[in-house]
């Protein structure tokens, strides 16, 4: 099946390149869309959604530059497949557990996904990696335009696109940056940061969007406001705190390398050490630990792994990731020492043979 | 009196009022810092769809104007106000239409404003009112059938289709 292809693959938001991009993993912008001629979600009947299902679906086929999509039924798909596709942020969490008819595009570098039949008919989302808001914006753009060609899009000539939610109306643009902040974390001044953001209404989320807790020291910025702005000024307000949190982090991470070198070495040498000799540890356990050796990397404290292996691992070692590399069901304790096994084969030096 | 999340002795009784129901809470120092410094990181200008629907229905109304504005329904969809309040989900494009006064102060309050400004549709169709009726007119073949009425639901069948088909030669030209 074509989705084990994609198991093995690295997406094209998580390569790790791209300025600043040792704080700033990935940009990701998202558009709500939903079709004028059916009710929102909530208020669907299943005959309803199957026929939103099936006329996104007729219209995508017909666009001649998007005959490689990997288009999936994400009602027929496994828990694990749907869990899987959560955790390559491809799907949100809440369509991968609702239930009827609902479904999902995807392009094969990962570029960009439609799901149907989400919160609104449609949430087109295009991710690059590092900072990128401007071209994020202009290719997500053409996808809304390539659509809007061929679906009439519930559209009010004072509220803009018109969503199921009031807080998506407008615009229906979600931009959000995705940042790594290890060391705001460690100095305490991570909550500090959130509050000026929140002042500027700015919404600060975990790894996994709404509601999910920061994984890892992941931590997304994104704009509140839908209504009122234009796509630009949006793009803008995001764009314009990343810098100062980027500069906070690395003063953060000065600081550290100043006041306590051999703590900060230390918590990196150890996290290291756990990752490559644990015989059974959980995903939580994990993302802390990666998080300390990304940081360490970065920071130049570890030479011996390449940080593209260490942002992949970050998601390889996510159950659903773990379930599809090995090939099997495995329950919470056979994770973990599969997941440990796992992350033994990929640290080790590329010097030792690998293991049989 | 104990703190209720530990054993040191109550110094902090708060009554928590924003939400539905007056709450109260007996704390120790150390909890009563963590629970208003909790709070106020709630209530930072980044507002819930909840909290401010409930804010803003409180200011103004009435208990009857309430109770009449809940009753209030969308000749498209259905859907009553009683019902977006407690889902926080409207029920289709054409509630943005009947229900513009409820929700034009909601729409302040989440974004500061009530206009759009950014892209608009290409291709012109910006009144979407042709295409929002062909949701009452399923929904009312969908009761029809219910009632065991096919005669009339045959009959929105038949206007179904023709709606659908003239659809697609717009959504085509």
């Amino acid at each position: 099946m074509i989705l084990d292809e994609l198991v093995r693959r690295a997406p094209e938001w998580l390569r790790g390149v791209g300025p600043e991009s040792d704080i700033v993993v990935s940009t990701r912008v998202r558009l709500a869309r939903n079709l004028a001629e059916f009710p929102f979600i909530r208020r669907c009947n299943e005959a309803d959604r199957t026929a939103i299902e099936k006329t996104v679906r007729d219209r995508i086929r017909e666009i001649s530059s998007w005959t490689d999509l990997l288009y999936l039924d994400l009602n027929s798909l496994s828990p694990i497949d749907r869990q899987f596709l959560v955790e390559r942020q491809l799907i949100s969490r809440e369509i991968a557990d609702a239930t009827g008819a609902r479904a999902v595009a995807i392009e094969p570098q990962e570029t960009f996904s439609v799901m149907i039949n989400e919160e609104d008919h449609l949430r087109i989302q295009v991710m690059h990696s590092g900072l990128d808001l401007n071209a994020a914006w202009a290719q997500i753009n053409g996808i809304d335009d390539l659509l809007e060609e061929r679906l009439n899009f519930a559209f009010h000539e004072r509220f803009g696109y018109l969503t199921a939610c009031p807080t998506n109306v407008g615009t229906g643009l979600r931009v959000s940056v995705m940042l790594h902040l290890p060391a705001l974390v460690i100095t305490h001044q991570i909550e500090k940061v959130f509050r000026g953001l929140q002042k500027i209404s700015l919404a600060v989320r975990g790894l996994y969007g709404e509601g999910s807790q920061a994984m890892g020291d992941f931590y997304q910025i994104s704009n509140q406001i839908t209504l009122g702005r234009s796509e630009s000024q949006l793009l803008e307000e995001v764009g314009d705190v990343v810098p100062a949190i980027i500069d906070y982090e690395r003063k953060a991470r000065e600081f550290l390398l100043k006041e306590s070198p051999k703590d900060l070495h230390d918590r990196v040498s150890r996290a290291s050490g756990i990752l490559r000799t644990a015989q059974t540890i959980s995903s939580e356990e994990t993302m802390l630990l990666l998080s300390s050796v990304r940081m360490g990397v970065n920071l130049g404290l570890l030479t011996d792994v390449p940080i593209a292996t260490i942002n992949q691992l970050f998601i390889h070692t996510q159950p659903g990731h773990l379930q599809k590399l090995c090939g099997s069901e495995l329950d919470t304790s056979e994770r973990n020492v599969e997941r440990a096994r796992y992350l033994q084969d990929h640290l080790r030096n590329e010097s030792e043979p690998p293991r049989p | 009196m104990k703190c209720q999340h530990c054993e040191k002795p109550a110094t902090f009784h708060i009554t928590e009022l924003t939400g539905p129901e007056p709450v109260e809470y007996h704390l120790c120092e150390d909890h009563a810092t963590k629970y208003l410094h909790a709070s106020e990181n709630a209530e930072a200008p980044a507002p819930t769809l909840a909290g401010v629907l409930a804010k803003q229905l409180k200011i103004g109304q009435t208990a009857e104007e309430l109770a009449r504005l809940d009753k209030k329904a969308c000749p498209i969809c259905g859907i009553t106000f009683y019902e977006f309040r407690h889902q926080g989900r409207l029920g289709c494009p054409h509630d943005y239409v009947c229900f513009e006064q409820e929700l034009e102060p909601l729409l302040v309050s989440i974004h500061g404003e009530k206009r759009h400004v950014g892209k608009q549709p290409v291709v012109g169709q910006q009144n979407t009112a042709d295409q929002t009726e062909l949701i009452r007119l399923r929904r009312e073949m969908q009761d029809a059938v219910d009632r065991e009425d096919y005669e009339k639901a045959s009959q929105l069948r038949d206007r179904i289709r023709q709606a659908e088909q003239k659809q697609k030669r717009g959504g085509a030209a």
